[in-house]
């Protein structure tokens, strides 16, 4: 039982990284209709950031307190991530918005290799480790909790709560949503759609490079190929909820992370992404719009 | 009077004026952008520890061009233009005023002759001169190479648009012998495996890929789950039976065929975004079974030694009854890619036969029809489901022939091959190409894949940058920088009309502002 | 007049969308060689009871029986929608217009045909290897083709691109489209909406002319009532997804009921304007 309770935790820390990923993955799909695949290399952009401004405090500092390291960390990765998908997709997508369908889809595959790429050449191929920066464990009725993990669900919880006020209370948020149920239409009524999908992806940008951050902090270690998988594994938990839904992503990032850890633990972790990957083609074969996703009534 | 005159001269001072600002915005949003990752860069030191390296200077280059390249772009390119009338929105191209100012005869024939001349005596002349000399040599060859092909085909545009399949055809079959004549047995090895069969593999799975994207219109992110199959089919048949190549070749596609079907049956009814993200994961699953069914696939090692093909039993071997002792010629294993190059050639164009057959079938037809309207679809009586599921398996099992193919030709397959990034460059090519159009994804293979490739071969670039700079190392980045530069440019692809499968009076291409693109 | 032999015949039709009832214990019969006009109001079912007919929904409750002229009957609730056009043979159109705009003209009316073709080629395999009976049939089928094109009228722009016609021509497309799959019955779905009248009557020619040539019987929803009069042979109409009426065009035509659904007059109006319509009429009906 503790031994099940141990993984949930452990799941859910995951499956928070995954969730952050996922909402702009969700989000840019529901506003432009589009899946930016590069999005995954953001989130390992986010984490370079991250990385680097860390051994530049640790340089220049010396010792400098956690937590406000951590702070300075998200919050420079942020802006960074932010400005990298406010120009890519003036660059990038929108010279493509509204032409053709695989367009986009393909300039997003060209955008991740060419990103991934970047890294690599700028920073090297190798495996950057960094010493753990945080490294305090409780012990919880028999469950450890390490100090990381409660900040990554905080850190989520807190992002979340923010990000659905903005969504759902502020201007900006209904123009977004307006942006997404009818494009012309909202720009008729005075909305700044250009705008409106810049802070869009700006927003997705800066909920990555938090996850990206997150995830330095928690492996201790991040390479230029990190985009992929968490990237594809986002995605996935972005169509495992219903793509375009909100707490959709969050639900399914959750689900993908509770999904890897406990088949690592009880089966074998060789086959734990063959497993994700397969939970999502059932769930998607009896619920082909995902799970809170809206049912896609076909107009006939 | 006045007014005419100075009009011009402020449009000039706004110009330049709006110029210099974009250069500031630029190189200050490139400042931005680059100030984390290349003014610093992350390196360990002697104790394992990442510390940081600094490289303003080369932050400063960057940012530099960016500013004055966005400064020359508003001020001088842009109007430069316009002024030549870049009207031709359609092909995207320079205007032909431009091309006859560009391709002059003296410079052709000038060009032919440095080409030819270096060509021949380039070897004995870069042996005598320094290597950084001899890199600049060949840079030149090239340049005359490319710009003698260019002019004739500019001459002979006209000509060339109207055969061009079958000059196509004709060019392919004899690449290996003029290559052989003109870089020597030995030197034909990179001409023809690196570029000829190199590219024409991807041709091939392209053209795969095609009948289930282009024609079809359904998004497939996991094409290479196929291909594995196919390799694999090969690689284990082979080694654990003994079968030959000859009979193994239609076994992995039916095989694969028969994966496409398994895998496409249950996920066919999702649509657009959702079937993507399935086959992805499909591709994904393939690809970790291989790696973790050690028993079977000897997992990331790979399955080695896989067996050569044979030419009606004769054997591309050292033996006294090898290809090269038969036909009284030195051992080489030049002979093995020449007719590995035919063979992929034999079997794209196996592809291509097929592709344009169906297309006039009724099959082929309705996956068109598909790609427009499901709906329509249904309402005239067209199983929608066996359409997409013959799509989708037919695609498979030419996935599965290139994938023998490729397990003969390198003797080794490993997961490592079969990664997500293999189906995104094949499904680049199909949309870079112009979606069902075949002539269009071969010059998109060509492009990107012998682009990339070429970039291999820039000895140049090692003596501007020093001897530790692998050029190969930005081989991605320029890909993936090429597919958006090519998408913006022309979203529908090189070629973007369609060519009707009937007509009654005149065979017109329909613009590509009316096909669709398909929602599954 | 003779009996009259029922093609379609439509027994206690439901259709619920979640809380709401889309068609309520429909029931109503079509009559083979008959243009019949199903009518009503925005929002009355029209579309939904296509739907269920042509197997594009499922029907909550009732049945659906298809009569070909052979005798062989269909559950059409029961069979899903390209079987109904497959082995019933009821083809159908779109409200809004569904044609293959990528294709041309000539390829639309070719794509029709596919099942057809599709035996011919001996399911591709043998088409594919260049049978003879293969290209025996893909000749017919162009000759098909070219019946229709003459039919709609569409002969000069047969290879043209679909989506390159205008919007009369491409309502003729579809008509015609649906032909070539060789129906006994054709549903057209609102077949003049958008047509000006020179259209307009090219339209009832041509839906004249494929009674009279073809034998199919014709089930139309339309708003237009000039063509709902002069064409039609048998009126149904649809309020709240309920049948107010049936018969004839001059029947209907003078049904108080209709009459109220159309002008939208209050409930109890309803009471005055039957006794004023009967009070008309003298009370003949």
């Amino acid at each position: 039982m503790e031994y099940f309770v141990q993984q949930l935790v452990n799941g859910l820390t995951l499956g928070s990284i995954y969730g952050l990923i996922a909402i702009g993955y969700t989000m840019v799909y529901g506003i432009i209709g589009m899946v930016n695949f590069a999005h995954g290399d953001i989130f390992m952009l986010g984490g370079f950031s991250a990385l680097i401004v860390y051994l530049l405090l640790l340089s220049v500092f010396g010792g400098i307190p956690i937590a406000l390291a951590l702070f300075v960390m998200i919050i420079v990765a942020m802006l960074m991530t932010g400005l990298w998908n406010w120009v890519i997709e003036k660059m990038a997508y929108r010279p493509l918005r509204g032409s053709f369908r695989l367009a986009p889809l393909i300039t997003a595959i060209g955008m991740s290799i060419a990103l991934s790429n970047f890294i690599q050449v700028t920073q090297g191929p190798r495996n950057k480790p960094i010493p753990s920066m945080v490294s305090s464990v409780y012990e919880v009725f028999g469950i450890s909790i390490s100090l990381k993990q409660i900040i990554i669900v905080l850190v989520t919880a807190v992002l979340l709560t923010i990000f659905w006020y903005i969504v759902n209370h502020t201007p900006l948020g209904r123009a977004q949503r307006a942006t997404e149920q009818d494009r012309k239409m909202a720009a008729l009524l005075g909305i700044d759609v250009d705008k409106t999908i810049s802070i869009t992806f700006v927003m997705g940008a800066a909920l990555a490079a938090v996850a990206g951050t997150m995830y330095l902090m928690y492996y201790g270690v991040i390479v230029f190929t990190d985009g992929f998988t968490p990237g594809v594994k986002a995605f996935t938990a972005a169509v495992l909820g219903g793509i375009g839904s909100l707490p959709g992503a969050v639900l399914g990032g959750i689900m993908i992370g509770l999904i890897e850890s406990l088949w690592s633990a009880y089966f074998t972790i060789d086959y734990k992404d063959v497993a994700t990957f397969s939970i999502l083609a059932v769930v998607l074969i009896f619920k082909p719009s995902g799970i809170l996703g809206r049912p896609e009534v076909e107009k006939v | 009077m006045a007014n005419t005159t100075s009009t011009p001269v402020s449009a000039d001072s706004n110009l330049t004026a709006r110029a210099l600002r974009e250069g500031f915005y630029a190189g200050l949003i490139s400042l931005g952008l680059f100030v984390l990752f290349v003014g610093l860069k992350t390196d360990q030191n002697i104790l394992n520890e990442l510390i940081l390296v600094q490289r303003w200077g080369l932050l400063a280059i960057f940012v530099a061009v960016a500013a004055v390249g966005r400064f020359a772009m508003v001020a001088y390119i842009r109007p430069f233009m316009e002024r030549q009338k870049v009207t031709n929105l359609v092909t995207g191209l320079l205007p032909d005023s431009v091309a006859t100012r560009f391709f002059k005869l003296p410079v052709f024939i000038a060009a032919a002759v440095i080409g030819l001349g270096l060509m021949i005596f380039g070897g004995t002349i870069s042996a005598s001169i320094s290597p950084t000399a001899g890199a600049y040599l060949s840079l030149i060859r090239g340049a005359a190479v490319v710009y003698t092909l260019a002019s004739v085909f500019f001459y002979f545009r006209a000509y060339i648009v109207a055969n061009f399949s079958m000059l196509a055809i004709i060019a392919l079959i004899l690449y290996p012998p003029v290559i052989l004549a003109l870089t020597g047995v030995q030197g034909s090895l990179k001409w023809v495996d690196n570029f000829g069969v190199q590219i024409l593999i991807y041709v091939m799975l392209a053209w795969g890929l095609n009948i289930v994207v282009g024609l079809a219109g359904l998004l497939d992110l996991g094409y290479v789950a196929f291909y594995a199959v196919g390799a694999y089919s090969y690689a284990l048949l082979s080694s654990y039976f003994g079968l030959s190549f000859w009979i193994l070749l239609p076994l992995a596609g039916i095989l694969a065929a028969f994966w496409g079907m398994i895998l496409g049956f249950p996920v066919l009814r999702l649509k657009g975004d959702y079937l993507a993200i399935v086959t992805l994961a499909f591709g994904e699953i393939i690809r970790l079974v291989l790696i973790n069914w050690t028993e079977v696939t000897k997992g990331t090692f790979g399955v080695s030694g896989i067996p050569k093909a044979t030419l009606f039993g004769i054997k591309f071997d050292a033996s006294k009854d090898g290809f090269a002792a038969l036909m009284g010629l030195p051992m080489s294993s030049a002979y093995y890619k020449i007719f590995l190059f035919y063979l992929i050639l034999a079997l794209a164009l196996l592809t291509a036969f097929v592709s344009i057959r169906l297309r006039r079938m009724p099959i082929g037809r309705a996956w068109e029809a598909l790609r427009e309207d499901e709906i329509a679809c249904r309402s005239l009586g067209i199983n929608t489901v066996t359409t997409k599921l013959t799509a989708f398996s037919i695609g498979a099992m030419f996935g599965g022939f290139a994938g023998s193919f490729f397990a003969v030709r390198q003797g080794f397959v490993s997961p490592e091959s079969f990664v997500f990034l293999e189906s995104a460059i094949i499904l680049a090519i199909v949309v870079l190409g112009g979606m069902g159009s075949l002539v269009g994804i071969a010059v998109a293979a060509a492009v990107m894949i012998g682009g990339t490739e070429l970039l291999r071969e820039m000895s140049l670039l090692k003596q501007i940058f020093g001897e530790d700079f692998t050029p190969e190392l930005y081989r991605m980045l320029l890909f993936g920088i090429a597919m958006i530069v090519v998408m913006v440019w022309k979203p529908r692809g090189f070629v973007g009309s369609r060519e009707p499968t009937a007509f009654l009076r005149e065979r017109k291409s329909v613009s590509g502002s009316f096909t669709k693109e398909g929602h599954g | 007049m003779m009996t009259k032999d029922p093609i379609l015949k439509v027994d206690h039709l439901s259709m619920r969308f979640g809380g709401l009832m889309a068609i309520n214990d429909l029931s109503f019969e079509a009559y083979r060689g008959d243009i019949t006009a199903l009518i009503g109001p925005n929002g009355a079912g029209k579309t939904t009871v296509f739907n269920c007919i042509t197997g594009f929904y499922k029907p909550t409750m009732g049945m659906i029986t298809m009569r070909q002229k052979a005798g062989k009957e269909f559950l059409l609730e029961r069979m899903s929608d390209f079987e109904v056009n497959r082995d019933a043979k009821v083809a159908r159109t779109f409200q809004n217009i569904r044609l293959f705009s990528g294709l041309t003209v000539l390829e639309n009316l070719l794509v029709a045909q596919h099942n057809k073709l599709m035996m011919a080629s001996g399911y591709t395999v043998l088409g594919l290897l260049g049978f003879p009976t293969y290209k025996k049939a893909a000749a017919q089928s162009i000759e098909q083709a070219k019946y229709w094109l003459d039919k709609a009228n569409l002969t000069d722009r047969a290879d043209d691109p679909a989506g390159d016609l205008p919007y009369g021509a491409q309502r003729r497309l579809e008509i015609a489209r649906a032909m070539c799959t060789g129906p006994e019955f054709l549903c057209l779905d609102e077949p003049a909406a958008g047509l000006n009248p020179r259209e307009s009557l090219a339209l009832n020619e041509l839906l004249r002319g494929i009674r009279s040539d073809t034998g199919t019987s014709i089930l139309l929803i339309e708003h237009d009532m000039s063509v709902v009069m002069e064409i039609s042979d048998h009126v149904v109409v649809l309020e709240y997804g309920q049948k107010i009426s049936d018969g004839n065009p001059d029947h209907v035509k003078n049904d108080p009921k209709v009459i109220a659904a159309y002008l939208g007059v209050e409930d109890d109006e309803v009471e005055d304007v039957i006794a004023e319509v009967e009070g008309e009429t003298g009370g003949a009906h």
